[in-house]
């Protein structure tokens, strides 16, 4: 692509929007891009959702009818966002981890679009902005319903990728899993894709048969819940989405990605000339990460427990990483009563002590 | 009555028309599948198949991109057809094609981050070895213990693509990538660069690599003793056995070439659009070869054709989605309508229509 033919179509197609930014925009068109099918019924589902809140918020004030499904991360996404900037989107939200490279590619040659990476931390122009939510937040709540209800004493976690998100995912939920049941054990597998139905069934199933009764996980379709659907007194949660059509069982309860708030709050700083680049990791307090209904199959005494730990987290009194803690391999990580800060947790790349097996190198 | 008469030699007619034919085939049923969705059939087709070519919004961009979507899946396109002409099956080219971006990659980061030129022509050698090495396998096991190639080439692909996710998570891992998955930008250092040759054509070195394999097809199978075997072995193999072919030599020879010219495609793939080894870095460019091949008529010619229409159902494909929000699902469906009605259709090609009057018995 010759840079300035790109450059000059570009400026030309945004010149109207661009010099009106300081005053705000009377239309924007909010455009996506999904690592998944919109039908997938969690990760992808849920960014979907805050669209179609987005374009109810705004009404006719703003165009988010632009989205595209099923994007593999790599060459394809940086042609499906440029494709997007060039047909007139004025913000598009990349709605995966792996779009990284391909945003801040993009995002230089079309400075006048914003471009907003979900769970990302590059922000190498002025017109990216990253968002993320406190997942492991969440994962502290079903640990403790998990360590619990647990009648072998054998969780399972299902992983997508051995990245920070996932690994903090893991340590919470062990963590929290550890302190309401002391013998409580953790069985890892990893299905290296975040939508794959048969890999995460296969990994359910690995799981079950090696006698764990409890299974989370961090991947985005219900194939892991019909799983532990077929084996009597396995429990699972939603996991992204609510998953509500596994309720009362196996389905227990859910972490809910509520996005919506976000992209209401940044179409409509776009709208009023507010908008600025920012960072923004929110969690159970500021209503990012929803704990779902905790169904009837949970006693009363555990269900109590798991709002507790929630209402802690949202008032600030709890956090899941808080000292002493020590790392897998014993040496020592948070002392007493300290907690980590965000970029510690950002790069989180080992497990906490007590958690067998390796995260894959 | 309508009757199917076997031609007595193929009709050099129809084995041309019967491509234009499906395609057209493919449109028309893709366009019900379209209205049936609720779509403007009309301007669905008009977004896959004139849009990138011709809208002044996008084409400066898509054509270009046209090159770079259909440079892989000729050059890999060009060494099955060589084999499926030999009766050689070869369906393992993405694996190949994954193993040579490996070996390519892997070779030229053991020298980073040296700065030579020699080191991209030593990657380009790499990556058509270590396709060529992984194509072996098959080829020797059907030589000497007479398994199936079929089987043994498809299963391989997928030893291949797990080899892939643990080179991109262990030792080909970006050391300064902060925990991420995925080697070391390849695009960005400027000794293993594949960048584009001449700014704004999407031509970088693969692409002239397929034209080169075009060409060099061409002229092996109208004018060189091997290419007149490999026809001859297709379509009478005894004959061939007695004109002094040897089988085995032919499957090594077909093996060996379409695994070098997918190895190279991999390590063209890497080092450019994709530019890093990544859990995603496998896109079934291997497996869409082979549709082009076939629509390609195992033609040359017929393939850098086949190609380039390939690659434009997929860069409109992704406008439609997200300019009609047509479903990811029902792009596919259409891509694969393309191959289902060139088997239908290619039956014109062997045998004749016969209408014949019911005969007073």
């Amino acid at each position: 692509m010759k840079r300035r033919v790109l450059l000059a179509t570009a400026a030309a197609l945004m010149a109207l929007p661009a010099a009106s930014f300081a005053q705000g925009m009377d239309k924007v068109k909010a455009c996506f891009i999904y690592v998944g099918p919109v039908g997938d019924g969690g990760w992808t589902y849920q960014h979907d959702q805050g669209r179609q809140a987005l374009a109810a918020e705004f009404g006719d004030r703003v165009d988010a009818t632009t989205y595209q499904e099923s994007v593999p991360e790599g060459a394809d996404s940086e042609r499906v966002l440029t494709q997007m900037a060039l047909s007139g989107c004025n913000i598009v939200f990349a709605t995966s981890f792996g779009y990284m490279d391909a945003v801040n590619n993009v995002a230089a040659k079309f400075p006048n679009v914003k471009f907003e990476h979900a769970t990302g931390y590059r922000r190498d122009s002025a017109n990216v902005s990253t968002y993320d939510a406190r997942f492991y937040e969440g994962r502290a709540v079903t640990g403790t319903i998990a360590g619990m209800m647990t009648q072998s004493d054998k969780i399972g976690y299902i992983g997508s990728f051995p990245i920070p998100e996932n690994i903090q995912g893991i340590n919470a939920a062990y963590l929290a899993a550890k302190k309401v049941n002391p013998d409580v054990t953790m069985s890892i597998v990893w299905a290296y894709s975040w939508f794959d139905p048969a890999k995460e069934a296969d990994a359910a199933r690995a799981l079950i048969e090696q006698g764990v009764d409890v299974v989370l996980q961090h991947t985005d379709s219900t194939a892991p819940l019909a799983e532990a659907a077929k084996t009597e007194g396995v429990i699972g949660f939603g996991q992204a989405s609510d998953m509500a059509e596994f309720k009362p069982s196996p389905r227990v309860a859910s972490i809910i990605d509520n996005w919506a708030p976000y992209y209401i709050e940044r179409v409509g700083a776009l709208l009023d000339g507010t908008y600025e680049q920012k960072a923004t990791w929110a969690g159970i307090a500021g209503g990012e990460v929803e704990i779902g209904e905790i169904t009837d199959v949970v006693p009363a005494d555990v269900k109590a427990k798991a709002e507790e730990v929630r209402d802690a987290i949202a008032a600030g009194e709890l956090h899941p990483f808080t000292g002493p803690l020590n790392k897998q391999d014993g040496t020592e990580w948070l002392a007493e009563g300290e907690t980590p800060d965000d970029a510690d947790l950002a790069g989180m790349n080992f497990y906490v002590e007590g958690i067998t097996g390796q995260i894959p190198q | 009555m309508v009757r199917l008469e076997k031609r007595a030699n193929p009709s050099r007619l129809w084995s041309v028309a019967t491509p234009v034919l499906a395609v057209v085939l493919t449109m028309i049923a893709g366009g019900i599948l379209f209205a049936m969705l609720g779509k403007d059939p009309v301007a669905a087709i008009r977004t896959i198949f004139w849009d990138p070519l011709f809208n002044p919004q996008f084409a400066a961009y898509s054509r270009p991109q046209l090159l770079v979507k259909a440079g892989p899946l000729i050059l890999i396109a060009i060494g099955l057809a060589l084999g499926f002409r030999a009766g050689v099956w070869n369906i393992g080219a993405e694996g190949q094609y994954v193993v040579g971006a490996l070996v390519g990659a892997a070779t030229g980061l053991a020298l980073y981050p040296m700065d030579s030129r020699l080191i991209f022509p030593l990657m380009v050698v790499a990556g058509g070895l270590g396709g060529l090495l992984w194509a072996m396998i098959p080829a020797l096991l059907r030589t000497m213990f007479r398994t199936n190639e079929i089987l043994v080439s498809l299963l391989l692909v997928y030893v291949a693509q797990s080899l892939l996710a643990s080179m991109a998570l262990g030792a080909l891992r970006n050391p300064q990538g902060g925990g991420f998955p995925g080697s070391r930008n390849l695009s960005q250092w400027a000794s293993s660069a594949n960048p584009e040759l001449v700014a704004g054509t999407g031509m970088h070195w693969g692409v002239v690599a397929a034209f080169i394999s075009v060409i060099g097809a061409y002229v092996l199978l109208q004018r060189h003793m091997l290419g007149f075997s490999i026809r001859l072995a297709g379509q009478a193999p005894r004959a061939a056995r007695f004109a002094g072919v040897s089988p085995t030599r032919l499957v090594i020879v077909c093996f060996g070439i379409s695994g070098a010219l997918a190895g190279l495609a991999g390590l063209f793939e890497v080092t450019g659009p994709a530019g890093q080894i990544s859990l995603d870095f496998a896109q079934g460019y291997g497996f869409t070869a082979i549709i082009v091949a076939f629509l390609g008529r195992l033609n040359p010619v017929g393939i850098l054709l086949a190609g380039l229409l390939m690659a434009l159902t997929y860069i409109g494909g992704e406008l439609a989605q997200f300019m009609l929000g047509l479903p990811a699902a029902a792009i596919q469906a259409f891509q694969g309508m393309l191959l289902f009605f060139l088997l239908a259709v290619d039956i014109l090609t062997n045998y004749r229509i016969r209408w014949t009057k019911r005969e007073a018995a």
